[in-house]
């Protein structure tokens, strides 16, 4: 079941129309209000069902292969020369990364509501491996849309969506990115509403999405407060994720936002440097807007159109964030830093070899931040990163950076 | 009264039909807009609703897609649209002029800001398609406040609960959505549509306008006649398309374009 005892405490969220302080809200064409108010219908209904919660963690623990461990990096530790590191393994789950803990739990939502086809959005292409792997499981149709330039430097997980049965379509307006994948499955939405369930695999969207995703990716903090306790015998001081849309961040973030203890630390895409404005770090750099049906820190221009954004990782490339995250930023609960492409690959070397564990150059950005973190600690203290995902869909990206063909 | 009003009232008397246009203002550039506003209202043009470009145009559908990646690319916003606006009212102080776009360029400018020059440039109507009535409060007080008209999206999947919330918050004209999906895409049944507007109809007394889907003199007859009246948007931008930017058009190529409002014009007034 989602945190409701600790949701009663101080960090309360979304309001029953889906508002995290100013931020999140349901800002949709009216086609699409029905479905996401049939959809919050649901969820309401569900979210107090334990049969429900039930069958999900069934599927986390024979399908995903949870939990995840919680391991010590020691290597990586001695590199850093400070707190002790330890990894959230998320990169274990069944596909690879934490997407999956999310496309579970809305598959059930799905089958539930009786819908027969899935789409999704997705960038790196891991939440589109990850839905097409529920759709094949159970049997329904499903279309993932995937911008062009994404489908160019993610070609193993576009094949592996093939091969799960899913239907790529390849997005060619705006910047052909995730965010323009996001406006045509949209799209689709509204053409197919009837028969259609959308999963949306980060916590932005329109209400109840950025709530939803988050309780399903809630489990990673659950267990990491569990392990911690068991493992160090204490909180950690210090929480490290990668965000993008944010979803593997409120995952861990979440069950512990009201352990004053803990410091949190959401590390966006800094690209060339945010100083540069070739970035993807919208809390670092952005402005309060509306996209994508949500409020929330963007990168927009003065005259209020949605910027393109860079980043090494596909994954992070979005241009916004979760409202949830914007409403951390400004309670001041988070913080938002950002690492650079170069820091990112730097680091995505360092675990490789260090402990013999391939990053996703998403969590990568984790991995850099909290080396820098851990050396302004004390050697008692501990650090847990969220590794959010493993980096074999990137390898020919970094080679490729490194003049490499394979 | 608003502008809107006068103008639906006034039509409503003569027994005619509201034909009410959809361009992307900067499609292909900013002065052929102009013309081509000035050119609609000449073909019959009711009143018009001036696309603001977004990037991220979510419930539109690939052709208004590329009208409005076309107007960004010459570096159309929210700003120069209200300037064209301001433009089009030296010469024309009678057609009602409704923005149509996405929240986030408001959002960008401010509510406020938005508000006062809008109604200082003569716009007539807001239709933000992405800002439901439970989100609008704080800017349709604005606009409300100015005599601005705010307009709502009624769809084929709005329930009868919100369609009451829909009326208590709309003004100026209701715009039905003919179909399930994005702007352009093949018409509705007409049945069903004509069952949506009969209970439309028992909840207020707002025109009913329909759109999305209607492509020629034959569809908006046969939708005019469901209805005050029809948008036509897709079909047009189609046709702009083929103009080039840098304001080099003739006549004969804006009489082109315009030549569908014209057609449907006929159609409406033959009913």
């Amino acid at each position: 079941m989602p945190d409701m005892q600790q949701d009663s405490i101080g960090f309360a969220g979304p309001d029953s129309l889906g508002h995290f302080g100013p931020y999140g809200g349901t800002f949709v064409g009216e086609t699409l209000i029905a479905a996401v108010e049939e959809l919050s219908r649901v969820y309401e209904e569900v979210s107090k069902d334990p049969e429900f919660w039930a069958e999900y963690d069934h599927d986390l623990k024979y399908y995903v292969g949870r939990p995840s461990p919680l391991y010590l990096a020691e290597r990586l530790t001695a590199a850093a020369g400070g707190a002790k590191i330890y990894l959230k393994r998320e990169d274990l789950n069944h596909t690879g990364a934490h997407k999956v803990n999310n496309t579970i739990g809305q598959a059930l939502l799905a089958k539930r509501m009786g819908k027969t086809r899935i789409i999704a959005e997705t960038g790196a292409g891991q939440h589109g491996v990850a839905s097409a792997t529920v759709a094949a499981r159970l049997g329904l149709e499903c279309f993932v849309y995937m911008g062009a330039e994404d489908i160019q430097r993610q070609a193993p997980n576009v094949y592996r969506m093939k091969l799960l049965g899913a239907t790529v379509v390849s997005v060619d307006s705006g910047s052909r990115t995730l965010k323009d994948a996001m406006n045509e499955a949209l799209r689709d939405w509204a053409t197919n509403v009837d028969s259609t369930y959308y999963i949306i695999g980060t916590v932005a969207g329109p209400h109840p999405y950025p709530q939803i995703v988050r309780d399903f990716q809630c489990i990673i903090g659950r267990e990491t407060r569990e392990q911690s306790l068991a493992q160090l015998g204490q909180l950690p001081d210090a929480l490290v994720a990668c965000v993008g849309g944010g979803s593997n961040a409120i995952g861990m973030f979440h069950p512990f936002l009201n352990d004053s203890s803990v410091a949190m630390y959401g590390v966006e895409a800094g690209g060339d440097g945010v100083e540069t404005g070739r970035h993807a770090a919208p809390l670092s750099a952005g402005v309060p807007g509306v996209l994508h049906g949500n409020r929330t820190y963007l990168m927009t221009d003065s005259g209020g159109q949605i910027m393109e954004t860079h980043s090494v990782s596909a994954g992070l490339d979005y241009p916004g964030v979760g409202p949830e995250h914007a409403w951390l930023k400004d309670l001041k609960r988070v913080n938002y830093v950002n690492a650079t492409d170069s820091e990112a690959m730097k680091a995505f070397h360092q675990l490789t070899r260090l402990e013999g564990i391939i990053p996703a150059l998403e969590s990568a950005h984790a991995v850099a931040y909290a080396m820098r973190l851990a050396a302004t600690m004390a050697p008692e203290q501990s650090v847990v990163i969220n590794l959010s995902g493993r980096g074999d869909k990137d390898i020919q990206t970094v080679a490729k950076l490194e003049g490499l063909t394979l | 009264m608003s502008r809107i009003s006068e103008v639906s009232a006034e039509a409503a008397q003569q027994g005619r039909k509201l034909l009410i246009p959809y361009v992307v203002a900067g499609d292909p550039d900013l002065p052929t807009t102009l013309k081509l506003m000035h050119k609609l209202v000449a073909d019959g043009a009711d009143m018009i609703e001036l696309g603001v470009p977004f990037s991220d145009p979510s419930s539109d559908g690939p052709v208004i897609q590329r009208g409005v990646e076309r107007a960004i690319a010459g570096g159309t916003n929210l700003a120069k649209v209200l300037d064209l606006v301001a433009e089009f009212r030296l010469q024309n102080s009678s057609t009602p002029i409704v923005l149509m776009g996405y929240l986030n360029p408001v959002e960008i400018m401010g509510y406020e800001a938005f508000a006062t020059r809008a109604s200082d440039v003569g716009v007539d109507g807001v239709l933000i398609v992405d800002m439901p009535p439970s989100e609008a409060s704080g800017l349709c007080d604005l606009l409300k406040e100015r005599r601005i008209d705010t307009i709502f999206l009624v769809a084929p999947t709005t329930t009868d609960t919100r369609c009451a919330q829909i009326v208590a918050n709309c003004s100026g004209y209701l715009y039905y959505v003919s179909l399930k999906g994005v702007t352009g895409a093949a018409l509705l049944d007409t049945e069903s549509v004509r069952l949506s507007i009969e209970k439309l109809r028992k909840m207020t007394d707002l025109p009913i306008v329909i759109g999305f889907g209607i492509k020629d003199a034959a569809s908006a007859r046969t939708m005019g006649a469901l209805s005050e009246g029809v948008i036509i948007g897709s079909a047009l931008v189609e046709r702009i398309e083929k103009l080039s930017p840098g304001d080099t058009s003739s006549a004969q190529q804006l009489a082109h374009v315009t030549e569908v409002i014209k057609t449907a014009r006929e159609a409406l007034d033959s009913l």
